[in-house]
Order: C-alpha cells, then structure tokens, then sequence
C-alpha cells in the first residue's frame, strides 16, 4: 500500500495526538507491571542495573513452602467459590428474567447491594459474622479450613455472574421457549434443552469473572482469613510490607501470566469482545 | 413478558431458593449484625453491647474523623476526575476504531483490570521507592551529569508514602473502572449525530462539548460513580503507598476492627461509608433519569 | 446548459484491500435534482460521504464551484446533509437543532430566530419548534433533518436514503414534497438511494453505480430506455435479456440472431459501436404483446419483416396486479420470457390462461442492443 488518503474526521485514532496520548496511557499502564517482571529474573538484589538473567528467584518460589501453600489455597478458594457462584448466580438471573413475583424490586436491590457495597465494609462483615455468630472450627482438615473464605467469596462473586447471565438472558427469544413447550417439553426440560443452552456462553463468562475476582481479593481475605488460610494475595501483602524482593517480583509475574492466560482462554471462549459490540461499518462494504 | 410465579412454582422455589438463602445468610445477616454493632459499646473485653446509643456516630463525624471522611472524599474525586481526565480520549479513540484495533486497544485497557489489585500496587511501590526504578534513573543521570560538573550528593525523591502516591496509585488502579463505561456509552452513540453536528458546520470541540457529552451524560455519569465508589473505599492504595497523613475511611475501619478493637465505633463508621455510596448512587439515578436516551 | 457545481476527478477510495469507490469521474450542475442509485454496497454512499467531507478520496479531487475540497474538513463545506437515520439531536428541542448551524455560524438571535421559523414553515412543522424530537413522528423527524441543514442555505444539499425508514404510503407523499422544496429552494439535491422507484420519480438525472464503478449517468429516461449495459438495463426495471450475434448490420437496420430464439430479431435502426463479439437484445416486458394463436400464421405489426420479431410460447405463470398482469411464457428453446399487459377493461385479462398457447410480438423499435 503505497498511498494513504488523509484520516477522515470522526477517525480520531489516525491522528498522532491521539496515538501520543494513547502511547503514555499505555507505558503510565504497563511499565511498572513490565519491569516488575522484567527484574524478576536480573541477577541483582537491589540493583536496577540489568546484571544478568537469572531463574534463580523463581528456584526459591518453587522451594518457599509457605508461598507453594498460599498458592494452592487461593486456587483452591476460587475454583470452588467459582462453582457455587455459578449455581447461585445463574439460579438468581433466572428467577429474576423469568418471573414476575412480589418482593422482586427487593431481591433485586439486595443482590446488587455486594456489588456496591465498599470492600471494606463487606470485610468487617465477614469478620464479624465468623467472629460471633457462626465461628469456623479450627484445625479443620484442608481444604475444609478455607470454608469461611470460599463463603465469603462466593457471597460477593454470585452477584455478579447474575448480572452476567441476565445480560445474556435480555436476548432470549421466547418463542424458543414456547415452540420447546408446545413440542411437549415440561418446565425443567425446557429449561435444559432450550435455556441453558442459550445461557452458555454468559456462564463461561461468568465463571471466568468470579475466578478472577476470587483469586484478585485482598480486602476481605485479609478479614476472613485465620493464621493457617493463608492466601497468595495476603501472603503477599506480607512480603510487601517489610520490603521489595525479587522473590516477591517473581511471584507476581507467575499470577500476571497466569492472569493473561486466563484472559487469553475468555476471549478465545466468547469470540472477541469488539467485533460483537462494534456495529456494522457502514454502507461502504 | 415475564411470567408469573405462581404458573411454574416447583421450577420458581427451585431456582429463587439458594440464592434467597445465601444472600439472607452470608451477606444480609453479617451487614445486619454490623449495623446492630454501630449502635452498641464494648463491654468488657470481648462482649459488645447494643445499647441502642447514638455515640458511635457522633463520633465518627467529630473533626478527627470528619476531616478523614471529607479528605478521602476529596481524594476520591480527585481520583475519578483525573480518570474522567486521562479515559476520555481513550475511550474515543477506542470507539472510532477499526474493529481489529477496537479488540487490541480493548484488551490493552482490560488486562489490567483483570491483574491483581496487589501485584500492581506492589509495582507502583517498586517503581516509585527511594532505591525504585524512577530513583535510580535519576540518580544515574545525575552521576552522568556529575563528571561535568560537581553536583553533590544525588538526594532521591520522595514519590513514595505521601498523598501523591496515593492519588497516582488510585489513579493506576482505577482508570480501566472509567474507560471501560465510558467505551461502551460511546459506542451506544449514532455516529450520524457527530456527524451532522460536523456537517452543520461544528469543529470538533463545539461537537464534543454540545453533542458527545450531553448525550453520554448517563456513560460518563456511570463511569464517576464506578470509579468514585471503590475510590472512596479504597484500603490497600493508602495503605501500601500513603504515608502516615494519606489514611483513608477504610484504613481507619480497618484499624477499629484489627488493632484498636472498637468494633461498635468501627461498625459505625463502616455504615457511614455505606451511606455515602448509596447517596453517590442515587445522585447518579437521578441524573440518568433526566437525560434522554442517545437515540437518532 | 446550467454551470457545473459539483466535479469529481478521477475519484477513488480504498479502504484497505476493497476498493468502495473505483475512479470516478462526474460532474454535477447547478439546481440538478441528482440521485445516485445502485445496489447496497456499490459505493455511492461512500461517494456522498466524499462529497460531505467524511471520507477523503485515496486519490482524485473533488471540486465545489471550481475550489478542491477533498480534504476540506466537513464543517467547512457548503454542502449540508440529511442522514438516513436523520441524526435530529435528541437532547435539544426541534428549534435548537434547526438552529445548530446558524449559532455555529454566528448568526444574529433575532436573524437565527427568523430563519429558524421560516425553514420550519418550508418543512411544515410551523409551531412545533419548542417539541423535543422524541414527542415527533420518524416522518416529523426527517422534515426537521431537512429543515435543520436546508436553514444553511448549502450550496447543495445531500440526501442519505431519505425515504427508506418511512413506510409506504408516507414514503409517496414525502417524494412528492421533495420535489416541490427543491423547485421552491432551487438549490441542487444529491440523493443516495438502492429504490429505484425513487430515484426514477424524484432525479433529473441519475447515476447508475455497481461494485464502485459508474456505469451510466443519464436521466430516468434515457436510462430506462437506453440503458447502457447489460446491468443498467437489468437493475432498472425488469427486462428480458437475448444474447447473441449482428447478423446484419446496416445503417437502415440491423438483426441480431440468439440461439435462445427461433426467429430474427430485427431493429429499425444500426447498430454503433459493435465489434463482432457477442451483443445483447434486452426487450422489456410491457413492449412485448401477447396475441391469440388462431391457427399458424404468426402476427405481424407491420414493421419488420416476415418471420421476425415474434415467436409462440406457453403460459407458465401468470400474477395479476391490478393494473396489469404479468406473464412468463416459455417457448421453444425453454427460455422463458418475461411479458406485462396492461389490463385496459374490466375482463380482458381473463383471455389469457396458464397453459395457452400465444404469440409473442414486438415492434422493430423496442429491443435495446447492449454491447457490455
């Protein structure tokens, strides 16, 4: 392509303003991330002076028995609060797309209320309610002993995949559901051969936001969780708090790949997000 | 429409109980007892009693805490009008895109959204200490320049533990929460209306500011309050960046229910963050009653 | 003839690898009432976007009253646009938007005012100004869109679609008010429309466009009757389309010899042009008559010789419109032809029955010889 006409008004990402601005967002977004994967393999405690590649960190990660278990437990925590999100979410968008019954203004406000409610305030809550009114037996066996976490994980995660898979329900087209019940199809039946089929996609999405949103909390955790459950982000929080530490670098980037992984299998699994909200370019095909 | 419960009761129970139950158990009861605990005082050691006092809140708005609450409000708005500030052109530019640079620039925005809150505080700190990245950068210019001239000693900034840290930080933290509504409001618009405001004979600033934003008013209202919110409530930023006079309304709950053992007090001025948010929401509906849908 | 207004040069516009607008070259004239028509996705669109300033051509010029404007931002051209989803401002009322353009020019309120009332009255919509646009009908809509850019006395104005999201019966009405607003405002209409309905009613003159190349620009005569290739003739209207060879060719008359039918088609006039390849004869179906077949003798209109111009089919499907009927014939060859009668009395067009056997006749005058 040798020529290239002027951009036209409205394509403002042609223009090097923009291209300038979006750039610094870009570096002010990724570059403490970058470089805090970057010198989790330099060869240098305190330098940051690149003084060589080194896995060395990474050989201490794998040894660091504490951070093996804080791993495994925040994985744990968040495929099974992942799990019931999912049953209870689904189960909410469904009465809520699907009936009209007294109180539904109210359930509807009370589910939203975990998605507003500030963190803190949902931590305090939590902190209270195993503190005094229903204690989570000690020394409990693994994984039993997270039972407090995955509780209030999943409290404020199902919400959200609601929201999700109501979303997706909007587009329902309910002479689906008619044609399945005028085949012969009973209540339930319809359900699976008709609804859950069309919900699928939302559900994956779904999973995928509350195991992300599981593995990223901090605040809450950080309240519910007793001396022996501890998870990958309060372990962290720990190291964090007496110094920076290439050990530290180094966990981090396992959970940044680990993240973009999981990021990378969502987009695979939906199809990519612009292309279905974008609209139609137009005329000029 | 919507069918009534009474014509399907088993598939009804069936799908409204679990969640009903969960939500009632695990999340409604531990907020009831929080809101039960504001109105109470320790007795003795470990037992708390509800009184029915009003204390805890007259407390709470007393100076000390007056001015945390007014400053971490102050902090937040900041936060979300830099946000409002940076995402803007962001989500413009993503929204006249070429579907192929719309997934690509979307994805740029989202991953760190998607990347854990911690691990990306923990990066501004290494940037940002005292032996951080932008530190030993200028410390290395510095020595550069020193061979020409004598400078002294290099003094390393300090970027780290005070307010700007923090709104840096929450501003990190924060701005994919603005983009991404902002992105979507945009993109809801008719692109013939910026073009007729063009075509009348509008530049490109008098078309923003008569046609874009009145009619992303509820996008952007949106993109505030989701930004404003978490801001508000904001812990680890303060905590991991701010110094000793960055506290915000959340670092003080925290300290009530970890260190001080105040619960009562604690959970009182957890009730008053509530209340600010919900207030935050319902300006917003208010504001997105009033404006018109952004239809051709 | 008026003076040229609107030139485009050697115009193309590629938008990576597809090619929307393929070197284009037109000139329209002063108080032209000039419709672009084509299937979806010809580029015509693209072309009047070029001409609003919201795409800038990858190569060619566009000149308004001589000056190159091609890359003249669009809030600089004194051309104005009625968008096919109108884009009225849904935020500000009915006068506001029509006063858009005039506060941006800076006119004087009590000017802005007057102009303002008076491209309302030229629309209809008198004493609606102070309405939000959501309390007015789509039809409504498209009045105010019209008031809004006409109030700017463009040199030209630009029509998008402008009666596609209208229904039926309004979609008529409003034809007939275009063309009188463009006879009362005298400045030159371009309209972008796929009708071709439309376009023959409302244009003086149109242009014909597929896949981003022009094909012909003539008036909605010429081009019904004159169509210049195999795709004009076949997108405007119905046609019946014989490939074949110039048997003769005489500066008096010509024949063209089609293996599809029995017989000669013999024309009144030369052919121009022809360089021996194959040509195409494109009957439409209204000049073809249906006559009874009593006995062998095929008819004769008189205008060409014996043996030509006519042929005997079997009626294969028949729809009747009201006005007229249309018929499919299908004769020797297994060509069906495509045939429409006007149904001049009460009972006439119960003479012709499906399975009858009929001739089919045409004047010397009526096929159309394409040569691409």
């Amino acid at each position: 392509m040798s020529k290239r006409s002027a951009p036209g008004p409205l394509e403002y990402l042609r223009r090097w303003q923009m291209q300038a601005w979006l750039a610094a967002v870009a570096i002010f977004l990724y570059a403490p991330l970058v470089a805090l994967m970057a010198f989790s393999f330099n060869d240098s405690r305190r330098n940051i002076v690149w003084k060589g590649f080194t896995l060395k960190y990474y050989d201490k990660l794998f040894n660091d028995s504490a951070l093996l278990e804080a791993f495994g437990n925040s994985l744990t925590i968040a495929a099974v609060s992942t799990v019931l999100s999912l049953f209870l979410g689904a189960a909410a968008a469904l009465v809520l797309w699907r009936f009209r019954f007294p109180g539904k203004t109210a359930l509807d406000g009370a589910l939203a209320l975990p998605i507003v409610v500030p963190e803190i305030c949902m931590g305090v809550a939590m902190l209270v309610f195993f503190a005094r009114v229903m204690p989570w037996p000690q020394g409990l066996p693994w994984p039993l002993n997270l039972g407090a976490i995955i509780i209030a994980h999943v409290s404020f995660s199902f919400p959200f995949v609601a929201v999700v898979v109501r979303a997706r329900m909007a587009s329902f087209n309910r002479e689906m559901e008619e044609a399945a019940r005028d085949l012969g199809a009973g209540e339930f039946r319809t359900i699976k051969d008709v609804i859950l089929p069309h919900m699928a996609p939302s559900l994956v999405a779904g999973a995928l936001l509350a195991f992300t949103l599981s593995l990223d909390d901090f605040v809450i955790t950080f309240f519910t969780a007793g001396p022996d459950t501890v998870t990958f982000p309060v372990k962290v929080y720990s190291m964090v708090r007496f110094s920076v530490t290439p050990e530290v670098n180094a966990a981090s980037t396992v959970l940044i790949v680990l993240t973009v992984l999981l990021t990378a299998a969502a987009l695979k699994l939906q199809g990519d997000p612009a292309a279905t909200a974008g609209h139609g370019a137009g005329d000029a095909k | 429409m919507e069918q009534s419960w009474k014509q399907a009761k088993a598939v009804f129970a069936a799908a409204l109980g679990p969640p009903l139950v969960w939500l009632a158990l695990f999340f409604l009861a531990p907020l009831a007892i929080v809101w039960a605990y504001s109105f109470g005082h320790n007795d003795g050691l470990t037992e708390i009693a509800i009184s029915g006092t009003f204390g805890n809140y007259a407390r709470a708005i007393e100076p000390l805490y007056l001015k945390i609450f007014l400053k971490s409000a102050w902090v937040a708005a900041l936060t979300t009008g830099l946000c409002l500030a940076v995402g803007f052109p962001v989500a413009l530019a993503i929204t006249f895109a070429s579907d192929k640079a719309k997934t690509w620039l979307l994805l740029l925005i989202m991953l760190p959204f998607w990347t854990n809150l911690l691990i990306r505080t923990y990066a501004l700190i290494a940037v940002l200490r005292t032996e951080g990245y932008v530190n030993q950068g200028f410390e290395w210019l510095w020595n550069l320049a020193s061979v020409f001239a004598p400078l002294g000693d290099f003094q390393p900034l300090q970027l780290l533990h005070n307010n700007f840290a923090v709104i840096l930080g929450l501003v990190y933290v924060h701005l994919p929460f603005m983009v991404l509504p902002l992105y979507s409001a945009l993109d809801r618009l008719d692109k013939s209306l910026l073009e007729a405001s063009l075509d009348l004979g509008a530049g490109h600033l008098r078309t923003l500011f008569k046609v874009v934003v009145p009619l992303a008013l509820p996008g952007i209202a949106s993109g505030i309050l989701i930004t404003f919110i978490p801001a508000l409530g904001a812990y680890l930023t303060p905590d991991l960046l701010g110094g000793p006079d960055s506290q915000m309304i959340a670092n003080v709950i925290e300290r009530q229910f970890k260190r001080a053992n105040d619960w009562p007090f604690g959970a009182a001025m957890s009730f008053v963050l509530m209340y600010l948010t919900f207030i935050a929401i319902a300006i917003q509906a208010l504001l997105a009653k009033k404006t018109p849908e952004a239809r051709g | 003839m008026s003076k040229p207004i609107i030139t485009f040069e050697n115009v193309s516009k590629r938008f990576g690898k597809m090619t929307a607008v393929d070197d284009v070259s037109l000139t329209i004239h002063e108080g032209e009432f000039f419709s672009l028509l084509g299937p979806s996705g010809c580029g015509k669109t693209t072309l009047l976007r070029m001409l609003a300033g919201f795409e800038t051509p990858t190569e060619g010029r566009i000149l308004i009253d001589g000056q190159d404007i091609s890359n003249t931002p669009p809030n600089r051209r004194p051309v104005n646009m009625v968008f096919q989803s109108y884009a009225v401002f849904p935020h500000i009322s009915v006068a506001d938007n029509v006063a858009y353009g005039l506060v941006v020019d800076k006119v004087a309120k009590a000017e802005r005012d007057r102009r303002v009332e008076e491209a309302l009255e030229l629309v209809q919509l008198g004493g609606l100004g102070h309405r939000k646009p959501d309390q007015l009908s789509g039809g409504q809509r498209q009045r105010v869109a019209l008031a809004r850019a006409l109030v700017k006395r463009p040199r030209v104005l630009l029509l998008d679609e402008p009666l596609s999201a209208l229904d039926a019966k309004l979609r008529e009405q409003m034809r007939t008010e275009l063309c009188t607003l463009q006879e009362k405002v005298g400045i030159t209409f371009i309209m972008v429309t796929h009708d071709q309905d439309e376009a023959l009613a409302l244009a003086t003159r149109c242009a014909v466009m597929s896949r981003g190349v022009l094909q012909q620009v003539a008036t909605p005569n010429d081009l019904y009757e004159f169509p210049a290739s195999r795709f004009v003739a076949d997108f405007i209207g119905s046609v019946n389309l014989f490939e074949g060879v110039l048997a003769v060719d005489e500066p008096s008359h010509a024949v063209i010899r089609s293996p599809d039918l029995p017989v000669d088609i013999f024309l009144d006039h030369g052919v121009t042009g022809a360089r021996g390849g194959a040509v195409w004869a494109a009957i439409r179906p209204e000049k073809i008559e249906l006559h009874k077949k009593d006995g062998d003798a095929a008819p004769n209109l008189g205008d060409a010789p014996k043996g030509t111009n006519a042929v005997a089919g079997v009626i294969k499907h028949e729809a009747y419109l009201g006005g007229s009927s249309t018929y499919e014939v299908e004769i020797a060859s297994g060509r069906r032809v495509k045939v429409q009668r006007s149904n001049l009395t009460r009972w006439d067009q119960e003479d012709f029955k499906l399975g009858e056997t009929v001739w089919l006749c045409w004047h010397a005058c009526s096929p159309a010889v394409l040569l691409s």
